[in-house]
């Protein structure tokens, strides 16, 4: 398989895994400010910083209001993570392999991109936003679902894999380190009830509630989220889960020495974590070194398979 | 209403299906009697039944629109009335066709080595030195079996008396075979019946083909030739066409970027596996963008240093650089008398009469006849900076002759043709359009030359502009043995 195309593939499956996380971002935190009391209503800043775009936004917008962000993040094409940019991105790259993915998976990209322009204007009024996210969230489910449903599963679509999952670990580590620090945390005091309702968003941001409640036996209490979140197993967007995919797909790749060395530090690392004794000011730290690593695995599959140069 | 060939309307043109008094020529009787026999609305199924075996088949073709944001695919217009040529007389066009790219080869090979073309005086020296595709850097050069133009497009026409001329040979990078493929399919589809009674011959292993005749041009080093398609990109017009070729070859589909040049002028491709070896390079590139070391240096199209490969022979680059330089509208009136030169025979299929500006007398002729002819420049395509006399202003011809007299070697002029009609659908009935024929002839070990080729049909009426951007649509060709089916 040609370089460009694997990174295609990747990239393609990224920017499709991303218009869809944001989707569900932006969704939820809508609800969520409903659910708050005024006073300890947490804003829009946060759904900023979760997307490290506050720089870009900062020079685009005077203040983050709600339908700032909402704009930004859903419809601005100049802020290159909006759910619009991401899906052109997604679709400008599955239109080079029109070739190398199923017909009905270009026509879902293409379909979905042309969907979201469609019906932008309506993008920024409440009522229609749920409608409109939720036709995200659906579409880009479609998309997974067709590729994985109809495409060889060959190294090609190994790539794909493994740039949802890299982004799905990216996006479940950024939550836990903005919602645990912005969160009234442990020193709760007197808000208790909003604390869980604002632990259940951050399942609900990550579709986790139903999972947590199937299979953590507990009430949602800040450790159990993040045990949840950052070690099970199963559950398809924690993070634990995302490294074992990657893992997986590198099985089946020539020369994966180097990656797979980093995703076993980096499962180490999320095994041996003692959630119980960590600290919020340690649990930024772990996180932001836990984002270097992952950085770092990006790196090394594309210094591998991408950039490709002397003969082997 | 359905179709009644009596009141086709065909008086003064060749109809390549119906004869004179509305009769339907012998080897199209069948089918034209099997559409006779169609209802409006059957004929509107058959229609619609093409239209939808477009769509999902995905055939298409790109148009830049500024308006759209960058490039769309448009589905690619078909008419499903085929052009119908009997076997043996396209037998003798086969033979023409395989004679002159024969004698096409042996010329650009000459013009790379000795020249003794020019020196023999049959080929002027004066029309070498302003060619614009002479490329000063393939002198010398050997390619395997001494082929440049490998993959050959030439256009026919047929005149109002039936006689098939050739209009251009494209010796560049011509396009349209994948849709001559596709129509057939498209065909199968819409007529099994007419497949199953008729003896059409079949077209579809032209991939293989192409594929065999690439593997015979590789390097002789490589015991197992790697063989890719090169493409400029999703943006070009035909990626549609180089996409499905790779496709039906089982070979890679790569752009400039995913191919690299070691240092001891090899080339490469980036794999996941690592860098892979290529050894053959079927290019839809213009020479021009190739290398960026010696041709266009802006070029992000090409790969640095693939000239260096070549002339070395590490890579074989099918068409050859420089092969365009037969590819000139001058160069072309000196066909038949390459193929006297070269192979001592006679040319089997006329070229359209031409006139030489560069010729005092053709050139007086020329100048008085402005408001008759079609006056040509040597070096576009796709009929630009044309002057077709009798549809030109005399503002047009006093300027043209102005470019001839400052310019006479870019000029020739040609007697305007009425070419050929076939029966197209117009709403549920038949009316005659005018049409082209591109066959497609490959040369490797072998010589072989498409069945038919792909028929471009002016769907506007009374045009002669077949392009598919301009107004254009093709028809499915079916070469009939009608030794067989009486």
């Amino acid at each position: 398989m040609l370089s460009r195309v694997a990174e295609n593939l990747y990239w393609m499956a990224r920017y499709i895994e991303r218009a869809e996380n944001t989707a569900r971002l932006v969704n939820v935190n809508g609800l969520l400010q409903l659910d708050l009391p005024a006073k300890a209503r947490t804003g829009w800043e946060p759904v900023i910083a979760i997307t490290s775009s506050g720089q870009r936004f900062r020079k685009l917008y005077r203040t983050p209001s709600e339908s700032n962000v909402v704009t930004f993040l859903i419809q601005d094409e100049r802020n290159p993570g909006s759910i619009i940019s991401s899906l052109r991105f997604a679709r400008d790259n599955a239109r080079t392999m029109r070739d190398i993915i199923p017909r009905e998976a270009w026509e879902e990209i293409s379909g979905l991109y042309t969907t979201a322009m469609q019906r932008i204007s309506k993008g920024e009024l409440r009522p229609d936003r749920d409608q409109y996210l939720r036709t995200i969230i659906r579409g880009a489910q479609t998309i997974t679902g067709l590729l994985a449903g109809t495409m060889s599963q060959d190294i090609g679509y190994g790539f794909l894999r493994m740039g949802r999952n890299l982004e799905r670990t990216d996006m479940t580590s950024r939550i836990i380190d903005v919602r645990s620090a912005d969160l009234l945390a442990e020193h709760g005091g007197g808000l208790r009830p909003f604390e869980t309702i604002q632990w259940m968003s951050v399942l609900k941001s990550l579709s986790g509630y139903q999972m947590y409640r199937q299979h953590m036996d507990q009430s949602v209490r800040r450790i159990y989220v993040l045990e949840f979140l950052l070690k099970d197993e199963n559950f398809p967007r924690a993070v634990f889960h995302c490294l074992g995919e990657i893992e997986a797909c590198l099985a089946r790749l020539p020369r994966k020495k180097k990656a797979v060395d980093i995703i076993g530090r980096m499962r180490k690392a999320v095994s041996d974590t003692d959630l119980e004794s960590l600290e919020q000011r340690n649990l930024s730290q772990f996180i932001d070194d836990f984002q270097i690593k992952m950085g770092g695995l990006h790196d090394c599959i594309a210094e591998t398979y991408f950039r490709v140069s002397a003969p082997a | 209403m359905t179709i009644r060939w009596r009141e086709y309307p065909a008086a003064g043109l060749y109809d390549e299906l119906v004869g004179p008094g509305g009769r339907l020529r012998p080897a199209a009787k069948m089918l034209g009697r099997r559409l006779s026999k169609l209802s409006d609305d059957a004929v509107r199924q058959r229609k619609a039944a093409a239209d939808l075996a477009i769509q999902t088949m995905g055939i298409t073709f790109t148009v830049y629109s500024q308006k759209e944001g960058g490039s769309i695919d448009r589905a690619w217009p078909f008419d499903i009335i085929p052009r119908v040529i009997p076997k043996s007389e396209w037998d003798r066009v086969e033979e023409g066709l395989r004679q002159r790219v024969k004698a096409l080869n042996l010329f650009i090979d000459d013009i790379y080595h000795k020249q003794k073309i020019v020196k023999d005086k049959v080929f002027p020296a004066d029309v070498l030195a302003k060619s614009r595709n002479f490329r000063p850097q393939c002198v010398g050069i050997d390619p395997p079996l001494g082929i440049w133009a490998h993959i050959c497009g030439s256009d026919l026409v047929r005149d109002k008396d039936g006689t098939f001329y050739v209009l251009e040979d494209n010796l560049r990078v011509p396009s349209g075979v994948s849709y001559m493929l596709e129509n057939r399919q498209v065909m199968k589809r819409v007529f099994p019946g007419l497949f199953e009674n008729y003896n059409i011959l079949p077209v579809d292993d032209y991939a293989s083909q192409l594929l065999d005749m690439l593997d015979s041009v590789a390097p002789r080093t490589a015991k197992r030739p790697e063989v890719v398609v090169l493409t400029p990109g999703i943006y070009n017009s035909a990626y549609f066409e180089h996409a499905y070729l790779a496709q039906q070859m089982g070979a890679e589909l790569v752009q400039g970027t995913d191919l690299f040049v070691d240092k001891r002028d090899r080339v490469f491709m980036r794999t996941v596996r690592g860098a892979e070896r290529v050894h053959v390079i079927y290019r839809r590139i213009d020479d021009l963008f190739l290398d960026p070391e010696v041709f266009n240096p802006g070029s992000t199209l090409g790969v640095p240093g693939l000239m260096r490969a070549w002339k070395k022979g590490t890579v074989t680059l099918v068409n050859a650089p420089g092969a365009g330089v037969a590819d000139d509208k001058v160069v072309y009136a000196y066909v038949p008398e390459m193929i006297r030169y070269y192979l001592d025979q006679d040319a089997i299929i006329p070229n359209v009469p031409t006139y030489r500006c560069m010729d005092p007398e053709d050139r007086a002729f020329v100048l008085a006849n402005l408001d008759k002819l079609v006056v040509k420049p040597a070096n576009e395509s796709g009929g630009y900076g044309m002057l077709i006399g009798p549809h030109s202003s005399k503002a047009e011809r006093s300027s043209f002759a102005r470019k001839i007299k400052a310019n006479p070697r870019e000029y020739i002029g040609q007697p305007m043709l009425t070419l050929s009609t076939v029966p197209t659908l117009v709403d549920s009935h038949a009316e005659p359009r005018h049409v082209d024929l591109r066959p497609f002839i490959l040369s490797g070990r072998e010589v072989s030359v498409t069945t038919g080729g792909l028929t471009r049909v002016a769907l506007v009426k009374g045009s002669t502009v077949v392009n598919s951007s301009q107004g254009g649509g093709s028809k499915d060709t079916w070469i009939v043995d009608e030794t067989g089916d009486g």
